[in-house]
């Protein structure tokens, strides 16, 4: 009963924070709506006992990316780009086409019988997805050791490799990304010195 | 009423096709990079909840992490793009883009 009244709040927040990032036309009020839309998602992340995720969610989009959006908006939102209008027209052609597309995926899901896939679970069978304590079957995951729940399910199912390789890949595209956007946002002033040293 | 599979899904697929009428309609620069982290976390909860109604294991959890620091490397980049744009063009209308148009 509470999951079910969680998962609805959690829900609704969710769906209509990302409606509201498409009907709203101030950028501000855009940024807060996908604060709460993320947010709630992280909500739901734990609902699915998906801890770790969660709370990555939490530190990483909601305290990291969304922060360096909020910064964008405030050095890019000045007098008149704060708001910039669409017509009409172009208004209505895409509420035609998002309502289409959503339909389509809609009649999709829902016309999937899922229960008849082969690895459907119903409900929790775990111990670790009851407790939703993730954070350790997520590190044995990553250098490829099953969890101890999760050796009765894949007994047979031979050597599984981990995670670390991308694990590595990740970190260092973090790093050169890290680079790329300092450079990157640094490049005008490099340019506007060798123009002056060029008229020099 | 249960909280099934269908009800997940049905979220994400909503935030996928918010993400991706905000990426096709919005002039904003910065608006289009919301769309993305929309369609992103869209994407992010099929794959938890997938990681949770199937017994295929933690896998989904773990790309779905990969998915965020992924989202968060492509929001420091865009963004520096995005600050650069608005200081050669001094708007930040993504329509006034069309220099390299032939």
């Amino acid at each position: 009963m509470t999951e079910q009244t969680l998962f609805f709040i959690f829900a609704i927040l969710a769906g209509g924070g990302a409606i509201g990032v498409v009907i709203l036309q101030d950028i501000v009020r855009m940024a807060f709506s996908l604060i709460i839309s993320l947010g709630s998602t992280a909500g739901l992340f734990f609902l699915l006992g998906a801890d770790f995720v969660a709370a990555t969610q939490l530190l990483v989009y909601v305290g990291g990316t969304l922060v360096l959006l909020i910064f964008g908006v405030m050095l890019t939102a000045s007098g008149p780009f704060r708001r910039i209008k669409m017509s009409s027209g172009e208004t209505l052609l895409g509420a035609a086409v998002g309502l289409l597309f959503f339909s389509v995926l809609a009649f999709t899901v829902i016309g999937v019988n899922w229960q008849a896939v082969p690895s459907h679970r119903e409900v929790a069978t775990t111990p670790s997805d009851q407790s939703g304590n993730t954070s350790r079957a997520i590190g044995l995951r990553l250098v490829g050791i099953p969890a101890d729940a999760e050796i009765g399910l894949h007994k047979g199912s031979g050597s599984r490799t981990g995670y670390l390789l991308p694990f590595e890949i990740v970190s260092v595209h973090l790093l050169v990304v890290l680079v790329g956007a300092a450079y990157l946002a640094r490049a005008k002033r490099h340019e506007s010195r060798d123009a002056a040293e060029g008229d020099a | 009423m249960e909280v099934t599979l269908n009800h997940y899904l049905l979220i994400g697929a909503v935030m996928f096709v918010s993400g991706v009428v905000c990426m096709a309609t919005k002039r904003n620069g910065i608006a289009v990079l919301m769309g993305v982290e929309l369609v992103l976390n869209g994407a992010n909860i099929n794959f938890v909840a997938f990681a949770r109604y199937t017994n295929l294991g933690l896998d989904g959890q773990i790309v779905s992490l990969f998915v965020i620091v992924l989202a968060a490397a492509e929001a420091a980049v865009a963004l520096a793009i995005a600050l650069n744009f608005y200081n050669n063009h001094q708007t930040i209308d993504v329509d006034q883009g069309d220099r390299l148009k032939g």
